[in-house]
């Protein structure tokens, strides 16, 4: 084994590690921080995958701004931050049964493909993919239109969000 | 001689030699000598923090018409490490209810926050830590884990005051996270990489010049990252006592002050890289990396010096007004320029230089007074709005 | 990935030195915690109800505007990038990418929702 499987191995473990504890754990920040744990075994692969802008971007926005959020999420609505009841309802045999039957189908269907055991080309020496990104997103044969549509769909969000929040007659109390 | 040229290469060769003279391989003696390469930085780093403690209480003394500490050595130069053995030796309390592993590892997070940031710091043509192709949002990706130590300690300690000045200060990072955001993509445009290191190789004019008006949004953004007044939201000493960091003493709250201080200093060296031109001095750095890291140092100095001046004449800001500046103001001037810069930068691109570095400058200090001017106006009709119908008298308000 | 490999280094070092700082000095300082020592810090007297305090739903609004504007800024980096070789036609196309946020922005203003109130 190499050093970058080797370390390979670790992240995906305490990715999943982490990934496992968001939903045992039962106090909500908590559950946050291990979620944090989690994006950043994330940003971690990408970083071993080579793409640098993607683990950067990882970290800035989903532990820089979405974990924000949901701790911010977690203090407005909750008194109680811990999850008195219990943490598995009726259908938690479904639940898993399903679980199960995704993985083997993905496993069966993966088993025959030969791309898993291939080694991935070495990327030309000086490839600049940040520029390359940049390039593909403003020249009108490659992603323009997605590049204009994903700024709509922010504001759009943003719209909704300000909908959801918007209630006139709702005094908010306290700090 | 080539050690006065390029110290870094020719410390790692010689390790290198000796390293792999006892049978190591050689990507394991690389990584050893980076490791070794990275503890020198961090330890010069710690002892240059030790050295801000002394500069920040002497600085802050002297604006209140004080002499600051002048006992301990030759102008009080001692008195950082009587400071430290004092942390050492203090008992390092944990608050009952408190959360304990969050509550540890949030002083931890903020300090590392503020290291990880000198990985792309380029001290001198030949030494620049990591050269990232996205050295750029790096700065933002690490700023990132600080405010999550911040929220971390503020909940951990199981303190309201802690929690409300951890969410104070986080509602504030983030916010001027945005204009941040929006300057930090000005010297990405003028120079087209997000590198530090290509970033100062482009400055053979300063980026100030050409945009004056991003490097004062810059600062001011900083500062507000940096929790420092007049935006020291967190530390409301009146009405919070003191913030997040409330439950903390010996060590722990160490870290987060040390953290602080050094963030302050390090936010000065990333202004003078951003618009300042580095390592860069009339060719001085050519000479030797160790004018270069000086030169670094010192304009490093001057712009901790500018966060300091700030601090210590402005008033603390009230928080809605803080937000409402950012969000109705800082914001849209940001993108505004943003704008600007990337339509000027292009219709400017075949252009003698003179006429491109005086177009980009008078473009900017066209933003900046349409900027004041609106905002002039603005606050004449408020002040109307309050002292139209019922004068009142004139209390601090200003 | 060498990059990388230092950026890992420089997470390790930059963890090792606080851990280290704050070790030391718990090996080195006294240990005799009571209860009053132990107790929260506020205001001299026993503290009233729960530390856990309910916050206003602004901060959730200024968090998910500022996400908004930080994904933006993303997309926004790597046409930055390549402006400088791609004309006039790309600036434009960056232009109305930030005008439509801009406007997104201005409604929320206009909604009041950026208000601190």
């Amino acid at each position: 084994m190499t050093g970058e499987q080797i370390t390979f191995l670790i992240v995906a473990l305490v990715t999943l590690g982490s990934g496992l504890m968001v939903v045992t754990t039962r106090n909500l920040v908590h559950a946050a921080l291990w979620l944090v744990a989690t994006l950043f075994g994330v940003a971690v692969t990408y970083a071993l995958l080579h793409a640098s802008f993607l683990a950067v971007v990882q970290v800035v926005v989903y532990i820089g701004a979405i974990a924000i959020l949901f701790i911010f999420a977690v203090m407005l609505t909750r008194k109680d931050m811990r999850d008195q009841g219990p943490q598995m309802n009726r259908n938690w045999w479904f639940g898993a049964l399903l679980a199960v039957l995704t993985f083997g189908g993905l496993y069966f269907l993966l088993q025959g493909w030969t791309g898993l055991s291939k080694t991935a080309a070495a990327l030309p020496s000086g490839f600049d993919a940040v520029g390359e990104l940049g390039n593909a997103l403003v020249s009108p044969d490659a992603y323009v239109l997605p590049f204009e549509v994903a700024s709509v769909l922010l504001v759009a969000a943003l719209v909704g969000a300000v909908y959801v929040a918007f209630n006139p007659h709702s005094g908010n109390s306290g700090k | 001689m080539s050690f006065w040229n390029d110290p870094l290469k020719v410390a790692a060769d010689w390790l290198m030699g000796i390293l792999t003279g006892w049978g190591m391989p050689e990507i394991a003696a690389q990584i050893l000598i980076g490791f070794l390469g990275i503890l020198l930085l961090i330890s010069v780093l710690m002892v240059l923090d030790i050295f801000l403690v002394w500069v920040e209480r002497k600085v802050v003394a002297r604006f209140q018409d004080r002499i600051g500490p002048n006992r301990l050595g030759p102008f009080g130069l001692i008195q950082p490490f009587a400071d430290i053995i004092k942390l050492m030796i203090k008992e390092d309390t944990t608050p009952g209810g408190a959360d304990k592993v969050v509550y540890n590892l949030a002083p931890m997070l903020s300090m590392m926050s503020v290291l990880i940031l000198w990985a792309v710091v380029p001290l001198a043509p030949t030494m620049l830590g990591v050269d990232l192709n996205i050295g750029v949002l790096y700065i933002i990706a690490a700023g990132a884990i600080g405010t999550l130590s911040i929220i971390m300690a503020g909940w951990a300690s199981n303190n309201k005051f802690a929690l409300i000045g951890a969410f104070r200060q986080v509602a504030v990072m983030v916010s001027f996270e945005v204009p941040m955001l929006a300057t930090l993509l000005i010297p990405t445009i003028l120079t087209g990489s997000m590198g530090t290191g290509a970033i100062i190789e482009k400055q053979d004019i300063w980026f100030f010049w050409l945009a004056p008006l991003g490097a004062v949004i810059f600062l001011i953004a900083a500062i507000a990252e940096l929790g420092r007044a007049p935006f020291d939201m967190a530390e409301g000493e009146s009405e919070l006592v003191s913030g997040y960091n409330i439950e903390y003493s010996g060590m722990k709250f160490g870290m987060f002050y040390a953290g602080e201080l050094l963030h302050a200093f390090t936010f000065g060296g990333f202004l003078a890289i951003m618009f300042f031109g580095g390592y860069r001095f009339f060719g001085l750095e050519l000479v030797s990396p160790f004018l270069a890291i000086a030169v670094l140092l010192f304009k490093a100095f001057i712009g901790y010096w500018l966060i300091m001046w700030v601090k210590y004449t402005l008033l603390r800001i009230r928080i809605d007004h803080m937000l409402a500046f950012n969000w109705k103001f800082l914001t849209p001037l940001a993108f505004v320029l943003l704008m600007v810069v990337a339509l000027m930068n292009a219709l400017l691109a075949g252009t003698p230089t003179w006429l491109y570095i005086v177009g980009m400058f008078l473009s900017n200090v066209l933003v900046a007074w349409g900027a004041l001017e609106v905002a002039r106006s603005y606050s004449r009709r408020e002040r109307e709005k309050v002292e139209g119908p019922k004068p009142v008298v004139e209390t601090a308000q200003h | 990935m060498s990059q990388w490999i230092y950026i890992g280094l420089f997470f390790i070092v930059g963890l090792i030195i606080p851990v280290g700082a704050i070790v030391m000095a718990w090996m080195l300082g006294p240990k005799k915690p009571n209860p009053i020592k132990l107790s929260t810090y506020e205001c001299g007297i026993e503290t009233v109800g729960d530390s856990w305090v309910q916050f206003k739903a602004q901060y959730y609004i200024f968090a998910l505007v500022f996400l908004i504007f930080d994904v933006e800024t993303v997309f926004l980096f790597p046409w930055a990038v390549k402006l400088g070789q791609l004309g006039l036609f790309a600036v434009i196309e960056g232009l109305i990418f930030i005008l439509i946020l801009v406007a997104g922005l201005v409604y929320t203003w206009r909604k009041g929702m950026l208000e601190w109130a």
